[in-house]
């Protein structure tokens, strides 16, 4: 029953969290610092509304976080323009630690990120996300600054537009439902209990978020959730109902090569943990296929899942934050 | 005219004016939570009648502003109060909440460098925005009028709404205002203070069910129509005083080949004479009763909203301060009559202006956008006129007025 447990005590409603003049005020009881990350490829239509309604909200009128900072893989439309305009830092992901490269994939900016912004609390949000609101952030901080023993806040998003019976299903997304789901039941069961492990939006502990590695691309969110599982326990995790998230929607051939990914990062890391052994050589290459003038034809994707090490394994960060 | 702030002297009777430049860029020191209502405000639907959820997104702004009176009323005005220090009078801004959207269409708004886009952001969200960052914005000049301020969000004004919600309020308040300023989001530099009389119908043919369309050469719905605005048009209108009538929108009808069962046309009527626009409207009336007596179709007039004809004068102390304001920030005062809350006001004996915020594109249209740097030349004209409705000089020639 430790699920049931942990869903008792470990999962809220962002509207617990309204009074943001006590959770500041916690905050800085504390001595906690907190920076929100924004990660971004070509977002120009949203990335402006996110920074006015988090710098007016949790920056000006409630001083909940003290950095703001949007961290881009190379756009080509205005995003970083538009961003700077409107007072967020901006980087280029290739920029932060040179040393390293550079490498294209969201997950490679949640990873540098990690280096370049200061808080002791690291806050991720989606740049896509139209119904941008201020509890897409006090929502997923707030159980770290009043529970210690929590690690690693995950976002979920659950409003049915009408139901009128008592039991509903609630869940995640399509391959989360087909794909994430079935695999945690298979060999994480507790691990099913995080409604919707593939959301983009956290909130973590830099002490969790130097300790683990990062896959740049799709399986960054499911590595995230095993290690931290493996390392620290379900109760390490807690998460929250942020209502509605509205965003562009994906198609079902975009969904295959986000499955793609996150099956091969899966893989990796129940390979790692003795789980699975897989005898034969697994292809990176996806394959799709369209019909021209009544020819069926392949697609080939090549989706790699290079891994960045934990933070905490490369001098220039060792020397900034634990020298 | 002046008038000590924060930020200095404020001379409303020369041009450009230092004190007017800091104005705006204290204003445009709050862009964020500026725009941060503005995004707030635009993204939650308020149709006319379904202005609830706008009225607790005001409400709550008002509230965490500190503002000791926070109401709202049967029909969903929205309603905020900041005592003055000497309670002598009292100066109402106004904002209408409802925009011509269905909440089904897409709210979403998108901010650029320098413009936001967005349904209903120019008519009239930002005018929301503008009244739920006032108490802030006077906090930061740190602005305390001798007279009482009071906020009005109000319901029910465009359309079907005739302004309902205004009107209600007028009717039901025990709170004498002695001025008020309307705030719409477009255009800049719009100064109204008198407002025509208007007549808004729409009118309505349908063939009866027993009509046999199987006869060759009858004819349907929207023939009928054409004739009644045949007729419409041939009524006289004089040049002065100045009077219109405009056909806003018309539908009829489903595919190429059927005659149409049902047809509709949006008009209004607008005069600057209550009597010539009344008289206007009898003959429209007398009209479809002779169309439909002569063709056997059914005919209605749906009497949707109306106006009177009212204004102050140019002269009117609250005119002269408003230019003075405009004037000092570099605005061109684009002078016309209203139709908006400004109607509802004057009616009520109230001296009122409307005053536009900043420049918009594509208004009322799915396009709607609007600037955003003239933004805070429009809101500190704004600033600048209750500011200097807190003059003593004003009090003496408003008094005198």
């Amino acid at each position: 029953m430790k699920i049931n447990d942990w869903l008792k005590s470990n999962t809220f409603h962002h509207s617990t969290f309204w009074d943001l003049k006590k959770l500041v005020e916690e905050k800085e009881q504390q001595g906690l610092k907190i920076s929100l990350c924004i990660p971004t490829l070509n977002e120009e239509k949203t990335i402006g509304k996110e920074i006015v309604i988090f710098r007016s909200e949790l920056m000006t009128r409630y001083p909940l976080i003290d950095e703001l900072a949007v961290v881009d893989s190379g756009s080509k439309d205005r995003t970083l323009e538009v961003a700077a305009s409107y007072g967020a830092d901006t980087y280029f992901s290739g920029d932060i630690l040179p040393s390293q490269g550079f490498k294209r994939g969201k997950g490679e900016n949640l990873w540098k990120a990690i280096h370049q912004l200061n808080g002791d609390i690291i806050v991720y949000v989606d740049a896509d996300i139209t119904n941008i609101h201020s509890r897409f952030v006090y929502g997923l901080v707030a159980p770290l600054i009043y529970q210690p023993e929590t690690k690693y806040v995950k976002a979920f998003y659950d409003r049915p537009l009408a139901f009128s019976q008592g039991i509903r299903p609630s869940g995640g997304g399509r391959v989360t439902e087909i794909l994430t789901r079935p695999l945690f039941s298979l060999f994480f069961p507790e691990l099913t209990a995080l409604m919707q492990p593939l959301s983009g939006e956290y909130a973590v502990r830099r002490e969790v978020l130097e300790q683990i590695a990062f896959p740049i691309g799709y399986g960054v969110e499911i590595s995230h959730l095993i290690d931290v599982y493996t390392r620290w326990g379900l109760y390490a995790f807690a998460q929250t109902d942020l209502d509605k998230r509205v965003h562009r929607n994906q198609d079902t051939r975009d969904l295959g090569k986000m499955a793609f990914g996150i099956l091969q990062a899966f893989l990796n890391r129940a390979e790692q943990l003795d789980m699975v052994d897989v005898k034969a050589e697994t292809s990176q290459i996806l394959r799709q296929f369209q019909s021209r003038e009544q020819r069926f034809e392949q697609q080939e994707f090549k989706i790699v899942e290079e891994e960045r090490p934990p933070m905490i394994e490369i001098p220039e960060y060792r020397e900034k934050f634990h020298a | 005219m002046t008038h000590e702030t924060s930020t200095g002297s404020f001379d409303t009777d020369s041009a450009p004016d230092e004190a007017a430049l800091n104005l705006v860029a204290e204003v445009k020191s709050c862009r964020d939570i500026l725009l941060a209502n503005l995004v707030m405000a635009a993204e939650t639907p308020a149709p006319t009648f379904g202005e609830e959820a706008r009225v607790r997104f005001l409400l709550d702004r008002f509230r965490e502003s500190g503002l000791d009176h926070i109401s709202s009323d049967e029909v969903n005005n929205a309603i905020g109060f900041l005592p003055g220090a000497s309670n002598s009078r009292t100066v109402a801004v106004v904002a209408h909440l409802d925009t011509v959207f269905s909440p089904k269409e897409p709210h979403a708004l998108s901010l650029g460098s320098d413009r936001v886009q967005g349904i209903g952001i120019g008519d009239n969200s930002l005018g929301v925005a503008v009244l739920a960052s006032l108490p802030l914005l006077f906090e930061k000049l740190k602005f305390r009028p001798q007279y009482n301020l009071l906020l009005l969000g109000v319901s029910r004004s465009l359309g079907r709404g005739n302004l309902g919600g205004l009107r209600f309020l007028l009717e039901n308040t025990r709170q004498k205002i002695d001025e008020a300023i309307c705030l719409e989001g477009c255009p800049l530099g719009r100064l109204n203070f008198t407002a025509v009389a208007m007549m808004r119908g729409e009118i309505r043919v349908k063939m009866p069910d027993e009509y046999d369309f199987s006869r060759f050469g009858v004819h349907g719905a929207i023939y009928h129509l054409n004739e009644l605005i045949n007729r419409i048009l041939e009524i006289p209108r004089p040049s002065r005083p100045r009077t219109s009538v405009v056909f806003g929108s018309i539908e009829g009808g489903n595919t190429f080949h059927q005659l149409a069962r049902d047809a509709s046309l949006r008009f209004e009527v607008r005069s600057e004479s209550d009597e010539v626009a009344g008289m206007i409207l009898q003959k429209i009336r007398f009209i479809l009763e002779e169309v439909r007596a002569r063709s056997g179709v059914e005919i209605e007039l749906d009497e949707i909203s109306w106006r009177d004809h009212g204004g102050i004068g140019f002269d009117h102390p609250l005119v002269q301060t408003c230019r003075g304001v405009m004037e000092s920030l570099d605005l061109q005062p684009q002078i016309g009559p209203s139709m908006s809350e400004l109607a509802a006001l004057i009616a009520a004996g109230i001296p009122a202006v409307t005053l536009g915020l900043t420049r918009g594109h594509e208004v009322n249209t799915l396009a709607e956008e609007v600037e955003i740097e003239p933004m805070f030349r429009g809101i500190a004209q704004i600033l600048g006129v209750l500011q200097a409705l807190d003059d003593p000089a004003y009090n003496e020639k408003g008094a005198v007025a």
